[in-house]
């Protein structure tokens, strides 16, 4: 029975494969649909002055589209290092929660490098699709996955900053609002379903536009005020209306939310 | 002038921790009502912070970009998804402004 771990090994190869391959079928629309929000993305990062292999990196690096967003309007801000870590902390603060409910899902043995790697791109879409899953995650269909989506996300940032930098005033103009269309996409359809998110949202845009224009607070860069704002406003929805336990976002609503890194 | 390699880093760093500290080193559910609730509204706002009114500085006609927005919440709201609620702003942004900018 020695040769036993060795056909352990063998099989469990093979199951990795045909995990991988499927992780990659599935990552396939994931990685379209990034494409065309990656280049959106582009847009924002080209007017701060990235060129498009640091797009490429940073996108790579970062798979986040509000906290790449966020950071690039802090590039173009020009704030120290540490407004930027916050920026990027608050932006992402979303992907913490997706994290807790992910490592719930995982075989409690699963070694350090494979939660490192899972870690590294725990996103909307990758996260609904892993945890919809049966059972524990394994963690050769989530690479799968990662294969083709990180390079379509990454690819996209890159062609959009090179489209910000050749296209005319006017085409830029217009790709610009893209992005936000996107976001409108994300956070409308749960406002109209719930009247609190709907709420809270109107608050965010008058206090964003008062903030912009008050004296003394729209001397801030635009980055910290997004930072304050977000703290401040998310903190007291959570203080007036805090949620029951309990209220991990199903993967099909995590799916639904945004179909964004 | 800050570098803009270090600013990637540092993005790139802090994205990494928040996603990996809770596969790690937390691995237990977070039963904290107020930061759970938190969490789940800081999207939204972060989102909602973000987009107005920066969306009407981002075009060359502070008109355009209104238009844009108004364009963008009822096409959301009215079900188009994140490519088609892009698509409509764009072209809203596009159309105006070959009348509101020579």
């Amino acid at each position: 029975m020695t040769n036993l771990p060795i056909r352990d090994t063998i099989v469990s190869m093979k199951n990795n494969r045909a995990l991988f391959l499927q992780g990659i079928k599935d990552g396939v629309p994931i990685a379209l649909g990034y494409l065309a929000v990656s280049f959106s993305l582009g847009i924002p990062a080209a007017k701060a002055g990235l060129s498009p292999f640091q797009g490429f990196l940073a996108s790579f690096l970062c798979n986040a589209s509000a906290g790449e967003y966020a950071g690039f309007t802090m590039i173009a801000a020009q704030v120290s290092y540490w407004e930027m870590a916050l920026a990027t902390l608050i932006a992402n603060a979303r992907y913490f929660l997706m994290s807790c409910a992910e490592s719930q899902r995982m075989a409690p043995d699963l070694k350090l490098r494979h939660r490192l790697l899972i870690g590294f791109d725990v996103t909307d879409e990758i996260f609904g699709i892993s945890i919809a899953r049966e059972g524990d995650i394994p963690p050769w269909y989530v690479y799968g996955a990662m294969a083709v989506a990180i390079p379509g996300w990454s690819v996209g940032t890159a062609i959009g900053i090179f489209a910000g930098e050749v296209l005319p005033a006017r085409a830029v103009s217009a790709l610009s609002v893209a992005l936000f269309g996107m976001f409108f996409a994300i956070i409308i359809p749960p406002a109209r379903k719930d009247k609190l998110i709907a709420g809270i949202i109107l608050v965010c845009f008058t206090l964003s536009y008062l903030c912009s224009v008050l004296p003394v607070v729209c001397g801030l860069p635009e980055g910290t005020r997004t930072i304050i704002l977000a703290v401040v406003i998310s903190a007291a929805a959570a203080l007036l209306f805090p949620r029951k336990t309990e209220d991990e976002p199903a993967p099909e609503e995590a799916r639904r939310e945004e179909a964004a890194p | 002038m800050k570098s803009i390699w270090l600013y990637i880093a540092v993005m790139a760093g802090v994205t990494f921790l928040i996603r990996v500290l809770p596969l790690t080193v937390i691995r237990k559910k977070i039963k904290n009502r107020f930061f759970n609730s938190f969490l789940y509204y800081v999207p939204y706002v972060t989102l909602a912070v973000m987009t107005f009114p920066a969306i009407v500085h981002a075009t060359q006609s502070v008109w355009s970009g209104v238009a844009a927005m108004v364009v963008g919440v009822l096409a959301a709201w009215l079900g188009a998804d994140l490519f088609k609620t892009a698509i409509a702003c764009c072209v809203t942004v596009f159309v105006l402004e070959l009348i509101l900018v020579h």
